[in-house]
Formats: C-alpha cells, structure tokens, sequence
C-alpha cells in the first residue's frame, strides 16, 4: 500500500493560506485510502494555479495547455482505459478557455475524473473576473463590476446529464476527500466543482463566506432524481449544497469502442503481416 | 492508346459510382490509371465532373482532349464539348436531359429506358451508362460483371442479375448502334492497383501502426478519416471524431502520451486552430503527425478545390521555436510511404511531422503494380514494459548526446512520467532558470536538428543527365511535372526535381542540386500558389534564386498540356 509520503512532489508555489493546499492534501489522502501508487494514474492539468497541482505530487503528469486538458485526458483513457485518469484544472481554464470540451467530455461520458478549483477569480493573471465569478464582483479588470452572469457549473452538469455531479469546499478536507473516492469509484465522467478561496484576489468569497454558507446534503438525498439534482444544482447563495448533486450510471465512451473492449489499446500490438492482405483490396 | 473519359453532372447523380467503377475495370485489366475530380461545395445539385484517364503507357495527370464524356445534364454538354478530342463523343440519355443533340459527335443512349427495361428500375441507369461505355471501348464485361457481384454482394442475387442484364443492354446498344466509334484497347495484362491519395495516406498511417486518430471533418481530409474509420475494428484501432480541432490534436497528444502512435488530419483552417497544440507538442516532445490536406484560402476559400498555399505556414506555424519535419508527397505511393517515414521519425525523435497533401492528391487515383510492405520500418521507439521496469531511475527529459530522451509510457513501470507545456527539467517540473532553459533549447532543438535533417531525402531526379531546361516543384504537382518532361524532351534537353521531403530542407551532401539548378539554361519553379512559396524557402535555405516561376491560383489542377504550355511560354520570355 502506498503512504502518504509516495505522494511527495515539488514544494508548491501557491501563496500562504491558498485553498489549493487543503485540495492537494485531501486528493493524496484519497489516493492512499484507495492504494493508487503514483505510475498508477495520471493528472492531466491545464494553466492557472491549478495546473501546477501535479508537480507537488508525484504522479504520472501532463501539465498541458490552457483549456485543455479534458482532450488530452480523453486521448489517454481512449489509449489507456486501465490508467486512471484525472484532470485537474480551474474555473477559468475547465469553464472558459475549456468551456466547448467540458460540454463534450460530458457528452462522450469518458471515464474521466473532473476536478476544478473553483475559486471564482483569476489568480495567476492576478485578479480578473472568472466565468464563475458572481455578477457584480469588481476587480481591476471589472471596475463596473463583473457584467455577465454567473455560471453555474452544477446545473451545466446535471443540463447534460453529467455521469457524477458533485460540489465540494476547499475547507472540508474529509469530506473532499470522500467526494474525490466516491468519484473514482463511480463509472463515467466525473466532475467536482471544489469551491476555493482565494485569500490573495477574492475578497468576496472568502473561507468565512463559504463557511456561512455551505451545507452537506441530507443523506436521504437521492443524486439518482434528475429534476431534484436540478433545483439543488441552482441553490446558491444564502445556502450552497456540498455533496454528491447527481449520478446516473451511462455507459461509458471507452466501453462502446469495439476496438478496445477486450483490452486497453497500449496492449495491442500492431500485427503487420495484415498489411498484405489489406493491399490486394486496392486491386 | 491514351484514352480520358468524363463523366459530367449533378451531384447527387452517382458520378462518382460510375467513374469508380470504370476506373477500377481499367486497373483490373492491367492498364495504367488516372482519375481526377472537380466538385462543388454542396451536396445535390451543381456542377461536378469526374476524369479518367487510361493507357498502356503510366498516366499520372489528367490531360486534354476527351474522347468520351458521359453528360448526365445539360451543363456537362454546354460546360465540356470543346473539350473532345477529335474522334472524342458525347453520350447522353435524352430522355432525362429532355434534350436532342443532332451534332454528330453526339450519341443518345437511351440509359433509363435500358434500365428500366433491362433491370426493372430507373436507378440502374449508371450501370447501363457504365456498359455503354465499355461496348463504344469494344472492352468485354467480364470485370464489370464481376464488380457489379462484389458490390451488390449484400444486396442479393437478384439486384446483381438485373444489374449485370442492364450492363449488357447498355453495351449491346453501344456496340449496335455506336458508328463512330474508333478505339482500340490494348490486349489484356496483369491487374494493377488503383488507389487515391487520402486512402494511400491513411493506410500508411495504418501500416506504420497508427493506434489512434482524431480529427474534426474537412475537406480534403476527411477521407483519411474515413479510411482509418473503416479499418479500426480489424486493426484495433481507435478514431475519435472531436469537437473541434483543437481537441483533435489534444487528444492525439494524449493518446501519443499515454503510448501508442497517434494522428490528425485537418485543412488549413483546422490546422490553424491546431497549433496551439502543435506547439504543445514541441515542448512536451509528444510524438504527432499531422496531415494538413491545402486547399485554396484565405479563410473558407475554394473548400472543394486545390491549391499550394500552405507550405509556410506549416513550416512557420506555432510559437516558440523547435524542429519539425515537413513532408509533401507527390503520388498515392509516395503518401503512403512517407506516412511511414512521419511515423518513424516523430517517434525517434519526439517531433511533429506534418504530412502536406492537397484536394488534387487527396482525390485523385493512380494505378500501380503494388506497393512493397518490406519497405516499410516500423520501430518501436518507446520505453515499455520489462525495459522500462529494469531502469534504476528514469527522467522523461534527461540530457542525451542525441538529445533524445527516453519515451516512457506511463504506467508499466513504478517510474512517472512527467511532461509539461512550462519550460521544464530533466524530470518534466517546471522550472524558471536560465541554466536549465539553455540546455533545454539546446536539447530540443540544436542537438536533434543535424540528426533530423541528416534523414531528409535529395529531392528526386529524373529526366536528362545534361539538362537544358530543369522544372522544379513539390507535392502533388509531380505526375504533371514528370510527364511535361517527358512532353519536352522532344524538343531538348528537360529535366526535373521534385521534392517530396521539403522540412528541414535537404543538405546538398549526397546531391548538389543546386549546382545543377545552375548549370542549366534555364530553371523554372512550378507551384500552385499565388506567391512562389518554395521558390522562397529555397532562396532562404540554400541562396538560389529562381529567374522563372509558374504560379497558378485557379484552385484547378495542371493538365499535361497546361503545364507544357506554360513552360514553354515561361522559357520562351526568358
């Protein structure tokens, strides 16, 4: 079994306080508990604070473009379907720059664990509105206030129908970690819209707004109900639900290629001696 | 005995049925094929024509003067008459053009009738134009019949009795009632291969064991997808269509990351959307290689037709600096052994390799007596299994001589593997100094690039070995190039270069073109494009200038004659 220690990576360059910290420790502690060791899955991560995220583990890592991780993750769960695969990226790469392939990562159902640290602002480019960022919100780059609406990563999810739904609080390690295994567990694609506080350029969602505000979701709750998952992915706002959203159990894109339904694509060996059987069909 | 057949018409009319099936009858009775098509950018109606053009002799262009053309509208008539040659007719179904020709070049062929009559339903009128065809031809229709068998094999016994009865009433009429025609096949040989550019390409793909494709439709590319598609099953292969072409060659970096060879094909607009990732690529020093299938631009273009216009932008395209090869094949046979070649050396030297081909090539079919599978390499250059489990460490960018390092695919050994978009260290984390960054640069690029270019071909030779007059071109304009040399020579001493493996341009070592480009008389450099692009990567690369330069921008491909003029005219203001 790997220790937490196996998880170690670089010193991480986030600012003191940063909810990135409490993530990180959350995601090895979930890794641990599952027994994953780190040549075992990859985190595919785009740009942003977030994307630095693999290289303070250890981990196989493809810290990509920005926006793009979730084609690069699909590319490697299509050749791959026994790796694990997680991408890691934040609100402004996975639902700006990103925004086309998160719809479709949805629609394909690649089994794919989202992770975005949604911390409804721009923090590497130092403080600019996100796609997430409440309407209103001023920053430097807003001086009028943040003029379009909020997006609402929930109800996007459970709109299309969204394999594994869920939101989680930077602040509530246990119950990210538990939400990051649950996530793993569950076939399909996967997203988890952390929320983080970003102590140097969000003032407004700070840990003590989130705190104010955050509830668990009721264990009757059941994520099966569709039109449910949908009113609790729009509370926001005096009350915001923590927890598994929505779940359904879709098959997934890698179990529909007939390809690669007997074994991972990286197994096949290419056979070369069927190349002359396919040159007599030119004649 | 030099034959071209046109097939004119609507799209939607099944051009396209009847010009494979005659090509194919040709290649299977040994002659030399090649076909061409010109077609509008819409689904039904239009104007689009389909050109065959077959001899005893190795055809690689489509030339003038066309001794049959087979007009299934009005348009093909009006648009292709002046065309014929000579002895050249027109054969036509009055009937359904609801038109009479009284020229004597003009043939009715009751083809819907026939079919009617004959097969029982109007929808076998191309199979009664297609018999007619071969009876003017005085060909027999044993190889059609056998065509007509594989095709309808699903469809039964029955549709393939009436397609082969209404073959035969075409036929018999033609051969009846026919006074004009003149032709005289050449006697039987052994069956040639016909293949088109597109499925060339995504067969070689397939044959250098390409695992995973992704792509977003566009013309002319999106037949190398179709190709790879048809064969996934039986070569365990994935094809993935994506959103955009952005995630295209995302995913191929993944799936290339993750292990296995991978690939994208695109036209110039897709191909703009891709290097974000192709830069992506370079610095994470992911295999990929890209077919970039050109067609006329700027922005949408000409979408259904041909032109050169993007050789610098593929050389040019992406921030950063870093090598790449490019490579631009100018027959079917040379698309399918340069995407080995790409496969090959993105892998060995963790590169992008950009296969350019055009809507010409793409489209267009040629016959050959086969290709040779012993010609084709196919190392694994990966770190996997038991190897990869015996390193007592590993670093995915570890300094080398070569500057390649170690390809690991990641998870068959307790070693990560790291790769990263930011400049990196040796085990793939980002880094900021300036130390590092050096050694990177020169790890990417300087220490890789003479080893790369040392793998570039001379461009082909071919013609006479004291020239007077040399023509110079790249890609698809070879088949046009080799018989306007051979056109020429009548008349002196021609001769030509052809490059098919433009990026990093070819050293001099082995063959001094350029000395010979200055022996001769004159030189003159044939693209299809506005600008005379390769005429100024020349110019860059190796200081020869080029006093004469054929460009031409119509978006329609040279014909022998065509090129021959315009070389002479070229030579002759000099």
């Amino acid at each position: 079994m790997p220790a937490l220690e196996d998880y170690k990576g670089r010193p991480p360059a986030w600012c003191p306080g940063c909810g990135n910290f409490p993530i990180l420790s959350a995601f090895a502690n979930a890794m641990a508990d599952l027994g994953l060791g780190p040549h075992q899955f990859t985190i595919v991560s785009g740009i942003g604070q977030a994307g630095k995220f693999p290289h303070y583990l250890k981990c196989n890592t493809f810290n990509g473009l920005h926006g793009r991780t979730l084609p690069v993750a699909t590319g490697i769960k299509l050749a791959n379907h026994d790796m694990h695969v997680f991408a890691v990226a934040g609100d402004g790469d996975c639902y700006g720059e990103g925004g086309n392939h998160l719809l479709h990562a949805i629609r394909r159902n690649i089994n794919v664990k989202l992770f975005v640290h949604d911390n409804q602002v721009y923090g590497l480019t130092k403080g600019q509105a996100s796609p997430t960022s409440m309407e209103g919100m001023v920053t430097k780059n807003q001086p009028a206030g943040a003029l379009s609406g909020q997006l609402n990563p929930m109800a996007l999810a459970v709109a299309l129908d969204c394999s594994f739904a869920a939101r989680a609080f930077a602040g509530d390690g246990e119950r990210l970690k538990e939400l990051v295994k649950a996530a793993v567990g569950h076939k399909g694609f996967a997203l988890i819209d952390i929320l983080q506080p970003c102590v140097t350029f969000n003032k407004v969602n700070t840990y003590q707004w989130y705190k104010e505000r955050v509830y668990h979701i009721e264990p009757g709750y059941n994520p099966e109900d569709r039109i449910e998952a949908f009113k609790r992915a729009l509370e926001w706002g005096d009350r915001i639900p923590i927890g598994i959203i929505y779940k359904n159990y879709r098959t997934t894109l890698d179990e529909k290629i007939p390809a690669i339904r007997k074994q991972p694509l990286i197994k096949q060996a290419f056979d070369r001696s069927m190349v002359e059987a396919t040159l007599k069909e030119f004649y | 005995m030099d034959y071209s057949i046109k097939i004119g018409g609507e799209a939607g009319q099944g051009i396209q049925t009847i010009g494979d099936t005659l090509a194919r009858v040709f290649s299977r009775s040994g002659y030399h094929v090649f076909t061409n098509q010109d077609y509008e950018s819409r689904i039904r109606g239009g104007h689009n024509f389909y050109q065959i053009r077959f001899s005893d002799r190795p055809v690689m262009a489509p030339c003038e003067g066309i001794d049959i053309i087979v007009a299934l509208d009005n348009a093909s008539i009006m648009l292709h008459e002046k065309e014929l040659s000579k002895s050249g007719l027109v054969i036509y179904d009055s009937a359904t053009l609801k038109r009479n020709y009284e020229k004597q070049k003009f043939f009715d062929i009751p083809f819907a009738g026939l079919a009617v009559e004959h097969g029982g339903n109007r929808i076998m009128e191309n199979t009664v134009a297609t018999g007619a065809v071969l009876g003017m031809l005085g060909m027999d229709l044993k190889i059609f019949n056998e065509i007509i068998g594989e095709v309808f094999a699903k469809k039964g016994e029955g549709i393939i009795r009436a397609n082969i009865s209404s073959a035969l009433s075409g036929y018999d009429y033609a051969v009846e009632k026919c006074p004009l025609c003149s032709f005289s096949p050449a006697p039987f040989s052994r069956p040639k291969m016909l293949v088109a550019g597109n499925d060339a390409l995504g067969f070689g793909a397939i044959a250098a064991g390409c695992k995973f494709y992704s792509a977003y439709p566009m013309t002319p590319s999106t037949g190398i997808m179709s190709y790879i598609t048809g064969k996934a099953e039986e070569y365990g292969i994935v094809v993935e269509q994506a959103e955009d072409e952005i995630s295209a060659i995302n995913m191929v970096l993944g799936a290339s990351f993750a292990g296995v060879r991978a690939m994208t094909g695109t036209s110039g607009g897709g191909f703009a959307l891709m290097v974000e990732g192709l830069s992506l690529a370079a610095m994470a020093e992911v295999p990929v290689v890209i077919a970039l299938g050109q067609r006329p631009g700027p922005a949408t273009g000409f979408p259904t037709r041909t032109e050169q216009g993007e050789l610098l932008f593929s050389l040019y395209a992406a921030h950063g600096e870093f090598p790449r090869v490019v490579l631009a094949p100018g027959t079917p046979e040379q698309a399918f052994f340069l995407a080995n070649k790409a496969f090959d050396l993105a892998e060995k030297y963790q590169i992008p390799v950009i296969i350019l081909t055009d809507q010409y090539l793409a489209d267009a079919q040629w016959t050959f007596d086969g290709f040779d599978p012993d010609r084709l390499s196919c190392t694994d250059y990966r770190v996997r299994g038991d190897v990869f489990r015996s390193l007592g460490e590993y670093k995915r960018f570890a300094f080398t001589g070569s500057g390649v390092s170690p390809l690991g695919v990641p998870g068959d050994a307790k070693h990560v593997v790291v790769v990263d978009s930011d400049e990196h260290d040796e085990e793939g984390h980002i880094v900021e100094d300036a130390g590092t960054r050096i050694k990177m640069v020169d790890k990417r690029l300087f220490r890789k690039l003479p080893l790369i270019k040392k793998e570039i071909a001379p461009p082909l030779f071919y013609g006479s070995k004291d020239p007077e007059i040399v023509i110079v071109g790249w890609g698809s304009l070879y088949g046009a190039m080799k018989e306007a040399v051979d056109a020429l020579s009548k008349e002196r001493n021609t001769a030509m270069l052809h490059f098919s493996e433009i990026y990093p341009f070819p050293l001099t070592d082995d063959f001094d073109y350029v000395s010979l480009l200055k022996a001769a008389k004159a030189a003159v450099c044939i693209e299809q494009n506005a600008t005379g692009q390769f005429a100024r990567l020349m110019r860059a690369e190796t200081g020869y200038e080029f006093k004469a330069q054929i460009h031409r921008y119509d978006g329609r491909p040279f014909t022998v004659e065509s090129l021959t003029g315009e070389i002479n005219a070229c030579i002759g203001r000099l």
